[in-house]
């Protein structure tokens, strides 16, 4: 049914207008016409969808599909990257110089094309804006002084980015595909400017971008809607995404049953079991770049040989965890790279086995075992994992007492070197295999001033040969051979590093009757809400 | 002596022979009073099964309350497992029981902190209004004001994480309602005729308010307090989550309804057990308090 | 009151006004000192766990936390003078703007919740203490207490899975349906009395719809305290003298129960519902999860977990000045409802 009103909402969308037209088929059971209702727990949401500035997991799934980048990761080859905005791109010979050639037919919400002078403008504010994801082009050498002369559009559809170092080609690329590398229309961004932020302010909670949809409203702990972009040039795409705040798993599940919800986000292990078994019901899946480890810190005399490090990775029943605690929620993973990541490690190298860790730790000169705390998080499922893991250790004698608090309580502690144990969720920052290399190898200055502070640098874990393979790898310009560098890292860490890696995570969605075509990833970019349909 | 309190003719006498006699005659009259209210007296029966259960725990429990299984999840009532299996692979049942000591435990200790000072507080600042009235009762709105969690965090930067920080947290935050409930039992009581008798034959306002206010308010501080039972039970299992209160895998109610919440769709019966004890124990110490609070309220004839 | 001068008058409201401002100092000092030694830093929040340390140490500057306490609490002070709240790291909005949003939305749901649990819990309390250790009575104190021991959290799933999944009696989750979503303008942030103004009966009857499950539940736990206290008052009422005096003059058995009685416990039972109410205006905080209802017992406790700090310490403010409001409005209706104090 095609009325006049409809017909206005979909050119001129205004929240008000179009609520109009909800009115109509809200009479009717379930879900308006055309409205895709997500049930999401959103309270992680933090300020706001400016693409340099998003960086919560809501936040960074959002934000792809309002603004779209260069390249975007390549769903069928994760080693890969296939292009978005750009039809095309060139390296130079030494690896300094990438010329991106950008498509002609991609418009911004505004109805205006994409240029590469927006492309040059978003990754210079970036930079300028100096965000939390900021690094992750800065690490490439840009700085707020450089990066106009080194970012440069030399016509409408040309994009020369000089880089000062050379680096890994798929490196560069691949950071990217991350939400940082969403190109914001320059006309409007400025336009909102306030105090010379750039439309920072403004673009937390509106758009101007290139994405499948449009801003329309966030209530903070409420809901999130999205509008269709008229111009996305998919025609089919719902018109409007209604993420609505639903905390609680169990009301997710009856939301989507009832027909009141078309996407539930955060259903446990055990209603992921009763989804399964509802034939209305359609359940997705995919492992996440997300990796749950026990980090031993290295200034408690104890945990310093490699013998008990590798004791301790013995000791952990990995298989009975992954599914028992959390099944469909966390699969084993033991490398530093998680399956899906490139450079993901598939390979199982540890698995229970009481009586080598026992003979481990006794040639440490523990055949007693010893005490330690272990920090979990109080929230599901670490307090389970972290009683399994206490329950593991304490087969091989060494006797842990689990001091729980809340997850940022936690991470505080962790970032202040206070824990001995730790039980601790990391999340990629981009998809690229340096992230976590880098995060958990490198350890330049181990002193408490050291630059780099992330989790080798918290746990004292100093190790010079990983380091600096982390940081040629980094450089490694032939990507077979930088994926087989990256392999031979993960297992001298599983042999020498004071990190158990346990487990991965599994994100989840579960579509409603009648609902198709939602995808998840291993990063939260390859989540388009315009492949949604709704019968 | 002992002999006698089993005398009844001697307790119930009406010419008692010494002060003690008198005493303990009074004592014996309670108790008959008691003893007629019937769901008083089951009340109280179950609040002795109960504290035997926690006291018994090592007898009457049938496995370790902290030994996982991780095969055997959640799984229902059996012979087995009397009443199931937690997420872990914990046997329920053994969990409860110990579970008892330590709930029990914590909530006793909440009430006689707090229940003294709330009835102190509430009495002075009722019966000598005026300064006395006007800062006691700031002091009490502002802990009253506060919301009770940032107190509670306030107390996890403060001091160790354990049961006894669990505990004067929620004494903390849970006094300030006795002391307003006080006052305004007392204004209503200090204005009364006999108190103003009581006055004139020359008591100090001290023994006034010991001896005539205080037993007054006694009977809804009571009721609050058994009603407020479960709320701390509750209330300490959301401390849990900030790190405070029983760790893990020490078995506490509260915690043991909170990790357990996510189940309730399917393997409903592992919240509903805890539920159904603190459910219990409320219930028995209410009745058991109704019971109390009309026997010892002196307005009852 | 012709007794009062209006000089006494002007003094007493002084000093309720400075005792009032007094307590919210008190409030404001202890919030403020607890949020800079809470566990948690701020600067988490904002940056993130992955944060390079000089971007973290600029932000501690942007935020004044390099500066000693007194001087962050003394300009914290100054804007508050100024009606100026900061702004929440959490929302990127004025931490006064967020309030009023998220606090209607718990005054909406609290205030139905207690009208239910006053409606049902008095008469109930009167009825038990009339007809104490009836059945009657037996029922209604087992009845109450039942819904303050089950764990909100049950109670609140199990009433969505009866009420709303299985006999579909209450719609879902949250405010109002998504199709009702943004559909009247802004005035008061009740949505019920938004849509009134709007004069949209659909909208009304939507968020009406609701808000009836979640503040049942929310009532069920209230009533028992209630209706308790109504009994434990009631009993001691019956046994006065001028009731036993109001009997023997032949009075019927309602107006001595009504009026005398009754009457005469009302001085009590205003602060039970004091108590009550600025329980409920607290937010609860697991029934908004429940429900999906955006309240200011969400917003409190997701400020609280990430430490940020301005949101925190505005809706403590706000609590707690509500709390003192009611307890003042409780000390008043002693002097309107009791002759003697």
């Amino acid at each position: 049914m095609l009325t006049r009103r409809t017909l206005l909402t979909l050119t001129a969308a205004s929240p008000i207008l179009a609520s109009e037209v909800f009115r109509t088929s809200a009479v009717m059971a379930g879900t308006p016409k055309g409205v895709v209702v997500m049930a999401k727990q959103i309270d992680d949401l933090v300020s706001g969808f400016d693409p340099a500035e998003a960086y919560e997991i809501t936040n960074l799934e959002v934000v792809p599909n309002l603004y779209r980048g260069l390249v975007s990761p390549d769903l069928a080859d994760n080693t890969k990257v296939v292009g978005d905005l750009a039809e095309s791109w060139t390296v130079s010979e030494d690896g300094t110089i990438f010329v991106f050639k950008l498509k002609t037919d991609a418009r911004f919400a505004s109805g205006k094309a994409v240029t590469a002078e927006d492309a040059a403008f978003s990754f210079q504010r970036a930079i300028k804006l100096d965000k939390q994801p900021a690094f992750i082009l800065a690490q490439f050498g840009y700085t707020k002084g450089n990066v106009d002369d080194l970012i440069k559009a030399t016509d409408d559809t040309t994009l020369v980015m000089k880089l000062p170092t050379a680096v890994a080609p798929s490196f560069l690329l691949f950071c990217l595909t991350a939400p940082i590398g969403g190109v914001v229309e320059k006309a409007t961004a400025l336009a909102h400017e306030v105090d010379g932020d750039m439309g920072n302010g403004w673009l937390k909670v509106h758009s101007a971008g290139a994405g499948g949809y449009q801003m329309v409203e966030w209530v903070a702990s409420d809901h999130v809607t999205l509008d269709a972009n008229p111009h996305s040039g998919k025609p089919d795409q719902p018109r409007r995404i209604f993420i609505r705040h639903v905390p609680d798993p169990s009301a997710q599940l009856l939301m989507l049953q009832k027909g009141d919800a078309d996407i539930a986000r955060n259903l446990t292990p055990d209603l992921l079991k009763k989804a399964r078994a509802d034939k209305d019901l359609t359940v997705v899946s995919s492992g996440q770049a997300v990796s749950v480890y026990v980090t031993m810190n290295q200034s408690m005399p104890e945990l310093q040989k490699t013998q008990v490090h590798q004791a301790i990775k013995w000791a952990i029943d990995y298989d009975g965890i992954a599914m028992n605690i959390t099944p469909n929620m966390y699969s084993v993973a033991q490398g530093f790279l998680p399956p899906g990541l490139p450079g993901g490690m598939t390979d199982r190298l540890f698995k229970k086995d009481v009586a080598k860790a026992k003979q481990l730790l006794a040639e440490a000169g523990f055949a007693n075992g010893f005490e330690v705390t272990m920090d979990v998080p109080s929230s599901a499922p670490y307090a389970d994992i972290g009683q399994a893991v206490q329950a593991d250790l304490a087969d091989i004698g060494i006797k842990v007492t689990l001091v729980s608090g809340e997850m940022r309580q936690v991470m505080t502690k962790s970032r202040k070197r206070g824990h001995q144990l730790a039980l601790l969720p990391w999340g990629t920052d981009y998809f690229d295999p340096y992230s976590n290399s880098q995060a958990f190898c490198e350890n330049p200055d181990d002193s408490d001033d050291g630059k780099l502070r992330l989790m080798a640098w918290r746990s004292h874990y100093v190790d010079k040969e990983l380091n600096d393979m982390s940081l040629a790898a980094s450089k490694e310009r032939d990507n077979t051979k930088r994926m087989a560098m990256y392999r031979e890292m993960q297992l001298k860490f599983a042999e020498r590093a004071p990190f158990a890696m346990l487990l991965q995570k599994i994100a989840s969605a579960v579509m409603g009757k009648g609902v198709s075509g939602f995808v998840i990833g291993p990063q939260t970019g390859f989540t388009q809400y315009a492949d949604i349909r709704k019968a | 002596m002992i002999g006698r309190l089993f005398d009844r003719a001697w307790l119930l006498s009406d010419s008692p022979q010494s002060r003690a006699q008198a005493a303990w005659g009074r004592r014996y009259r309670l108790w008959c009073d008691f003893r007629a209210n019937k769901p008083a007296l089951y009340g109280l029966a179950t609040v002795i099964a109960l504290l035997a259960c926690a006291i018994l725990a090592p007898l009457l429990a049938t496995h370790d309350p902290v030994t996982q299984n991780l095969g055997q999840r959640l799984l229902p009532p059996s012979t087995q497992h009397w009443l199931g299996t937690d997420e872990l692979g914990r046997d329920v049942y053994s969990r409860l029981l110990y579970g008892a000591r330590v709930t029990l435990g914590m909530v006793l200790a909440v009430v006689v902190l707090v229940a003294p000072i709330g009835l102190a507080v509430g009495c002075v600042a009722g019966y000598y209004r005026g300064a006395a009235d006007v800062i006691l009762m700031r002091v009490t709105d502002v802990f009253l004001a506060f919301p009770r969690l940032i107190l509670a965090l306030a107390f996890v930067a403060a001091i160790q994480p354990g049961m006894t920080s669990a505990v004067i947290a929620i004494a903390l935050t849970t006094w300030p309602p006795y002391a307003r409930l006080a006052r305004a039992e007392t204004m209503t009581i200090r204005d009364a005729d006999y108190i103003a008798a009581v006055r004139m034959t020359g008591a100090s306002s001290g023994r006034i308010i010991l001896r005539h206010i205080m037993p007054l308010c006694l009977g809804s501080l009571i009721v609050r307090v058994t009603l407020d039972m479960s709320a701390i039970i509750i209330f300490a299992a959301s401390l849990g989550f900030l790190g405070m209160g029983a760790q893990p895998p020490s078995p506490e109610w509260g915690t043991m309804i909170a990790t357990a919440r996510r189940f309730l769709l399917d393997q409903w019966w592992v919240p509903l057990i805890p539920g159904i004890a603190i459910l219990v124990a409320s219930l028995a110490f209410n009745l058991l308090g109704d019971g109390l609070r009309d026997v010892l309220d002196p307005r009852q004839g | 009151m012709q007794r009062h001068s209006p000089a006494r008058t002007l003094a007493r409201l002084g000093a309720t006004v400075s005792s009032l401002a007094i307590t919210l100092f008190g409030l404001v000092l202890v919030t403020f000192f607890i949020g800079r030694v809470i566990p948690i830093d701020p600067v988490l929040t904002i940056l993130g766990d992955h944060a390079r340390p000089e971007l973290v140490e600029r932000m501690r500057i942007e935020l004044g936390l390099d500066k000693p306490l007194p001087v962050q609490f003394w300009i914290y002070l100054t804007h508050l003078f100024r009606g100026d709240l900061g702004r929440s790291v959490m929302t990127s909005n004025l931490v006064v703007d967020d309030i009023k949003l998220y606090f209607p939305a718990t005054v909406e749901l609290g205030t139905t919740a207690m009208i239910f649990a006053t409606l049902i819990g008095i008469p109930l309390g009167v009825l038990s203490a009339v007809r104490r250790n009836s059945r009657l009575d037996q029922f209604v104190r087992v009845f109450s207490i039942v819904g303050h021991s089950i764990p909100i959290p049950v109670l609140g799933l199990i009433s969505l899975l009866v009420f709303y999944a299985w006999l579909g009696w209450a719609p879902g989750t949250g405010r109002v349906g998504v199709a009702y979503v943004g559909m009247t303008p802004t005035v008061t942030g009740f949505l019920t009395v938004d849509a009134l103004i709007a004069g949209d009966a659909d909208v009304f009857w939507d968020a009406l719809s609701h808000l009836m499950l979640p503040a049942a539940v929310l009532a069920y736990f209230s009533m028992a305290y209630i209706s308790r206290m109504t009994r434990a008052f009631m009993i001691d009422a019956l046994a006065g003298e001028y009731v036993i005096t109001a009997r023997a003059k032949g009075l019927s058995p309602a107006r001595v129960i009504w009026r005398h009685a009754f009457g005469n416990i009302a001085v009590r039972l205003a602060t039970v519902l004091a108590l009550t109410y600025a329980g409920l205006l607290e937010g609860a905080v697991v029934t908004e999860m429940i429900f999906s209802w955006p309240g200011i017992g969400q917003y409190l406790t997701v400020s609280l977990l990430n430490a940020d700090m301005n949101a925190v310490i505005g809706a403590t403010l706000l609590v707690g000045f509500v709390y003192m409001v009611l307890n003042l409005l409780a000390d008043v209706a002693y002097r309107v409802l009791d002759p003697r104090v």
